[in-house]
């Protein structure tokens, strides 16, 4: 069988054109929908926990990024829409079979408390009110930092769906680690030592997620080293390990906070913006989405009629 | 009432909340008799008043349309590959000359190599469990009555998510206008008594609208006939309800693998997994706040 049609690398495909669409899902808008998301969230937690804990400027910083942040997040949204004027379409139904559905309401819980906890903050007043909102928030807080991964992974992209049981951690570690940078930037070093500390676990996290899960994916993962994807990956750990080191050695230094926290928090919106990137990548090309099914359908046909399969199995189900 | 994101399903409308829904209603493409006129893909065209999506030469045979979108709801997919057979294959193998597709022709006496074409028209599935309809959060997608998956283009805000959802690549954003599109399996001809379009304008009856219980037994029974003419690789793809989209509203009798048709040899609905993914963002959300918190009580001291 050579036609055309027929061999592209060890597989049949049709003229080697892609099965699926491309996610129609605009750069830089939702890979930013994906950064702010996580930044706000993780904002809100630390904002809460400065506030508990008696750090006032780690408090004011954190609800001002918090909200600001989830604003964007929101703003980045609408603006991917293909008719942002039917935004609330969103708040329509309540529908738990679709995680935009989900992130939809949990932007309606967490923005008004996150937004208050920020208005209270720079206006001076609602004192109170502005500290119940700004810890509401923060019980909204971890939802918002990993929702987005569910949102992506709940896809036909390959190398999205299959990265399924990894996805909410390497995106729960790097919400935290921009949340931390954001703080070293703009709290006094008197208070920012819990933050140190949120930098160094989830640059832990999100890294040795990513780890698991390029050695346990197999073939899906593959965009994850490969082209712009692999580059802004490879970027994205650096910076995330160089930040979280920085932020340990640098603890009585201002500049050296600033600075590691600056790479903390560029770190953290490569690592989205490679995710989104190795996404369209695996769409892209055939093999990503024909070679696995194809494995599973030959491992399935082959165990019906009682025989070992003789494919590799390199595709997680 | 299990079965809800995955697995066989049989009563699909009367699920979606319908009381006393009419018979399930779908295509059985039986693509052993498409002869490529494309007659379906310009029926579909004109009676969806679907606008015009670009013309021109792709180079891909006699294909000059590619894939399905959200402009293009009926695909002719045009194959061209030797006559399969399994003993002139090994043969062919051994001869390497003879084996460049450049030298093999319709009359090449030589070889007795022949070609054959594999001509598919391909269309949305109106799966059983449909991944855009499951993600869709405006609640635009929505099950039909009579089983098929529809868009509200008055509900749908173009959020996309559709898009990357599907496992077939069917759905897709409309340049220019921002929503999304894809076959009505014609709602508004077949409430009003007719056929679909494109099952009406074809020719030679390779596409067939009916009742889904009746064409999958009416498949079985060409695909039987086939495999008796010696049609080794022939096969019904979608028709099984326990697949991984709980069988197709729209299916079809194959000659070859669906890969070589730009099909997905087996695809699964992305919800199947979402109880799981869901679960593994609770571990994560937990795991976040339990670092978050563990750092400031580690700092308290």
């Amino acid at each position: 069988m050579s036609s055309p049609s027929q061999a592209h690398d060890g597989f049949a495909s049709y003229y080697g054109r892609p099965v699926l669409k491309e996610p129609a899902w605009k750069r830089p808008d939702v890979a930013l929908y994906l950064f702010l998301g996580g930044l706000s969230g993780a904002s809100s937690v630390l904002a809460a926990g400065a506030d508990l804990t008696d750090r006032p400027h780690l408090a004011r910083v954190g609800r001002i990024i918090a909200g600001a942040g989830v604003l964007g997040s929101l703003a980045a949204l609408i603006h991917d829409l293909g008719r942002p004027a039917r935004f609330l379409n969103m708040l329509r139904v309540f529908k738990p079979t679709s995680p935009l559905s989900m992130g939809s309401w949990t932007i309606a819980s967490f923005g008004p408390l996150a937004g208050a906890a920020a208005v209270s903050e720079i206006a001076g007043t609602s004192r109170t009110a502005g500290r119940v909102a700004g810890i509401g928030a923060a019980a909204l807080g971890p939802v918002m930092a990993t929702y987005t991964s569910v949102l992506i992974a709940d896809t036909a992209i390959p190398a999205w769906h299959d990265a399924h049981p990894e996805l909410p951690f390497m995106f729960g570690g790097s919400a935290m680690t921009s949340a931390a940078g954001a703080a070293l930037v703009t709290a006094p070093l008197a208070e920012t030592g819990p933050v140190v500390g949120v930098a160094l676990a989830g640059a832990g996290m999100e890294i040795a997620a990513a780890e698991v899960m390029t050695r346990r994916m197999g073939l899906t993962a593959e965009p994850y080293s490969q082209g712009r994807a692999g580059k802004l990956m490879l970027v994205a750990k650096g910076l995330t390990a160089a930040g979280a080191a920085g932020a340990a050695l640098s603890r009585r230094s201002r500049i050296g906070s600033a600075l590691a926290g600056a790479a903390l928090i560029a770190g953290s919106a490569a690592l989205r913006f490679a995710v989104f990137d190795a996404g369209v990548q695996s769409a892209r090309d055939p093999r990503y989405t024909i070679i696995p099914q194809r494995e599973r359908a030959s491992r399935r046909a082959s165990q019906a009629t009682g025989q070992l399969a003789d494919a590799p199995i390199t595709a997680a189900e | 009432m299990g079965n809800r994101l995955s697995g066989p399903l049989p009563m699909v409308a009367a699920d979606a909340g319908y009381s006393d829904p009419p018979e399930r209603m779908g295509f059985f493409t039986d693509t052993s008799v498409c002869i490529g006129c494309k007659a379906c893909e310009v029926a579909c065209k004109e009676w969806n008043e679907v606008p015009e999506d670009g013309i021109s030469l792709l180079g891909l045979s006699y294909d000059n349309t590619g894939a399905l979108g959200a402009s293009t709801w009926r695909h002719v997919a045009f194959v061209e590959q030797p006559r399969y057979a399994p003993e002139l294959h090994d043969q062919l193998a051994q001869v390497p000359a003879a084996a460049d597709p450049a030298s093999s022709s319709a009359t090449d006496g030589q070889t007795g190599s022949e070609m054959r074409w594999l001509m598919s028209s391909d269309v949305c599935k109106h799966c059983t469990h449909a991944a855009c309809l499951d993600v869709c959060p405006t609640g635009a997608l929505i099950r039909t009555e009579d089983g098929t998956v529809i868009v509200q283009d008055d509900v749908c805000n173009g959020c996309g998510y559709c898009v990357p959802a599907c496992p077939y690549g069917v759905i897709e954003k409309r340049e220019g206008d921002g929503r999304a599109f894809k076959c009505t399996l014609c709602y508004d001809r077949t409430g009003a008594g007719l056929m679909p379009a494109c099952a009406t304008a074809c020719p030679t009856e390779s596409i067939q609208y009916g009742p889904l219980n009746e064409l999958r037994e009416r498949a079985e029974a060409r695909l039987g006939t086939l495999q008796a003419q010696g049609e080794e690789r022939a096969q019904l793809y979608g028709n099984r309800p326990d697949d991984g989209i709980g069988g197709a509203g729209a299916f079809f009798l194959l000659l070859d693998e669906p890969e070589v048709y730009g099909l997905p040899p087996d695809p699964v609905v992305t919800t199947r997994d979402l109880p799981k993914m869901w679960g593994y963002a609770a571990g994560a959300a937990a795991t976040v706040l339990t670092c978050m918190v563990g750092s400031f009580l580690r700092g308290r001291k």
